[in-house]
């Protein structure tokens, strides 16, 4: 806690200082190791030979050769892995598109425009957030299964949809809020069409908005597991976070850790290198929500 | 149609025209937020009111349903099991909660202070937030695997344990074994949710309280912690909200076990609804969770709303 302190000014010329800049990163060192240790573990076991991938990870790198075995193995249960990554990236992508272009429209609307209600609206979409969607899972199941949706991808992919509009909404809403209205007045006397004017003059600025949204539908929408869980129940639906607890719950055979832990790597690996492309934006996303 | 949306947008510099043009505009705002008000109602609203309508109803899978009144809140009140979920629920909630803010506060403080690779620690601490719970579940579900995993088998090559100890099949070092994996998971999270408290500290104050001679820990106490009340008042409320709504580490690490004694409340609604397929039952203890979140949502607002604290 003694760290509260706000030397680190950097300007410090008094001796001791380099000794506890030492200490100061051999801790950050520590304790970035300790977070990532994990991760990496998982990731370097993955490329052991079956056999050796069943045996304790230490150490976690292959010993007795590199192979890339256990990601084949993990292709032969059930539908198979690379069926289920490509259920993922179906859902994951046409949720982040859906869930840009929705709302950037309503942030237009709720930025720009007046109209009845407009304020209710904008309150009923932000209290959505107050109510758990585990609570109303089970009506989810039936009213997809009116609309013909039951067991679909795309009946998944409406109901992630929608669980991202309330941060969403808000999010571009408020980007559309710090575009000066100026520049739209000037490009409607340039005659532009009021599609024209959202595409061409304002969706660039307020890209960096879009990036957010998109980004955090993805890692939502990519690694969601309860939803599915209930709502994809043919084998054939399973995305990446389903198929792999079937493995791991020994539903196709004994566990085999090595392909577990390959799928475990295929699931974090578009996270964390998306993260690490657009952390700006991630960063910029959670401090709007927390700043609120 | 775009002469008229032409004039709403120079609305606020020519407040002359406003009146014909707020008239004529009405649909077009309607008409760009209609996507989204459609999603909402058919998969939020909608649902929302059935799982009212239905937990007023005997409603299983096949067949007819039928209205019982409150029979299932009835039955709410005399299901052990379910209360005995809430308690371990509260349980978790409240120590991991203790737990995040116990790791993340010193680490939020160490990524604050400018220095060089501070941005490096806080990504290196931040990585695990965006890995899922259930990617992280199956990560760690190996990890504490007794044959397979790493800290069985390194304790006994390390001589601290005798023979392999298998943290998963009693109680406690099962549930402190999931704390470990949560705080992992969490703590950056939370971490960066303070560090922006932290930032919105006007340095000059600690400055001043540096030269009149408080130590860290006083500045801390009186400087950091009551400027932080709102930044913490959400944090907490967040590690709240989620710990409560627990579901994913229990149900692909633990099943619920050992001796299900780590079945959360979101896990025996799941149950009831989707393994039992009780409907109404499901939808009348959803009903309870739903107005605690509810009443925890309204608390923080409250908690929120005063900037300065009372």
């Amino acid at each position: 806690m003694a760290k509260a302190s706000s030397m680190a000014k950097t300007k410090h010329g008094e001796g001791g200082l380099s000794a506890r800049l030492v200490g100061e990163h051999g801790i950050g060192l520590f304790l970035s190791i300790l977070f990532i240790a994990p991760i990496a573990w998982a990731i370097l076991s993955t490329f052991k030979p079956p056999a050796e991938a069943r045996l304790p990870p230490i150490p976690p790198w292959p010993t007795t050769g590199f192979s890339l075995e256990n990601y084949v193995t993990l292709d032969s249960f059930g539908a198979g892995l690379w069926h289920s990554a490509q259920n993922s990236i179906f859902v994951a992508g046409s949720s982040v598109v859906l869930t840009a272009v929705i709302s950037l429209l309503a942030g237009y609307g709720f930025s720009r425009f007046r109209f009845p209600f407009k304020n209710l609206f904008f309150i009923l979409i932000l209290s959505t957030i107050m109510i758990p969607f585990q609570s109303i899972l089970t009506p989810i199941f039936l009213i997809l299964s009116w609309l013909g949706l039951q067991n679909t991808l795309t009946g998944l992919i409406l109901v992630y949809v929608t669980l991202q509009m309330p941060f969403s909404i808000f999010m571009m809403r408020n980007a559309f809020d710090a575009v000066p209205k100026e520049i739209e007045e000037a490009a409607r006397i340039d005659g532009a069409t009021n599609f024209a004017l959202l595409t061409k003059v304002m969706l660039p600025l307020v890209w960096p908005g879009v990036v957010t949204v998109g980004l955090f539908a993805f890692l939502n929408t990519w690694n969601e597991f309860l939803a599915a869980l209930v709502l994809m129940t043919d084998q054939g639906k399973f995305t990446l976070p389903i198929m792999m607890t079937a493995v791991q719950s020994g539903r196709f055979g004994a566990v085999d850790w090595g392909a577990v832990q390959a799928g475990v790597t295929v699931m974090m690996i578009p996270c964390l290198i998306l993260f690490l492309l657009l952390q700006r934006y991630y960063i910029r996303g959670l401090t709007a929500g927390a700043v609120k | 149609m775009s002469s008229i949306t032409a004039k709403a947008g120079a609305m606020p510099s020519q407040p002359v025209r406003r009146r014909a043009k707020v008239d004529r505009s009405h649909w077009v705002g309607l008409l760009y937020i209609a996507p989204a008000i459609l999603l909402v109602t058919v998969f939020f609203v909608i649902p929302l009111g059935m799982t009212a309508w239905m937990s007023l109803h005997n409603w299983p899978l096949m067949g007819q349903h039928r209205f019982i009144g409150l029979d299932n809140y009835l039955a709410i009140t005399k299901d052990t099991r379910f209360w005995n979920a809430l308690k371990f629920t509260l349980y978790y909630t409240v120590i991991v909660t203790i737990a995040i803010f116990a790791v993340a506060f010193p680490l939020a403080l160490f990524v604050e202070k400018p220095r060089p690779m501070a941005s490096v620690y806080r990504t290196a601490f931040f990585m695990p937030v965006v890995v899922g719970f259930a990617s992280a579940s199956l990560l760690w579900a190996w990890l504490l695997n007794v044959d397979s995993g790493l800290f069985s088998p390194a304790a006994q090559q390390l001589g601290l344990t005798e023979k392999k100890f298998n943290l998963i099949a009693t109680f406690n070092p099962a549930f402190w074994s999931i704390i470990v994996m949560v705080v992992w998971k969490v703590a950056g999270f939370t971490m960066v949710i303070l560090m922006t408290g932290l930032q919105s500290i006007p340095t000059e104050l600690q400055e001043a309280a540096k030269i009149d001679g408080a130590n860290a820990w006083q500045r801390f106490r009186t400087i950091t912690l009551p400027l932080m009340r709102r930044t913490v008042a959400l944090a907490l409320i967040l590690s709240v909200a989620g710990s409560i709504l627990a579901f994913d580490q229990f149900y692909i690490l633990l099943r619920g076990g050992p001796r299900n004694s780590t079945i959360t409340a979101v896990y025996w609604i799941f149950n009831q609804s989707f393994v039992s397929f009780k409907l109404g039952y499901g939808a009348a203890l959803s009903m309870v969770l739903l107005v605690i979140l509810v009443v925890l949502s309204l608390i923080q607002l409250r908690l929120l709303r005063n900037p300065e604290g009372t």
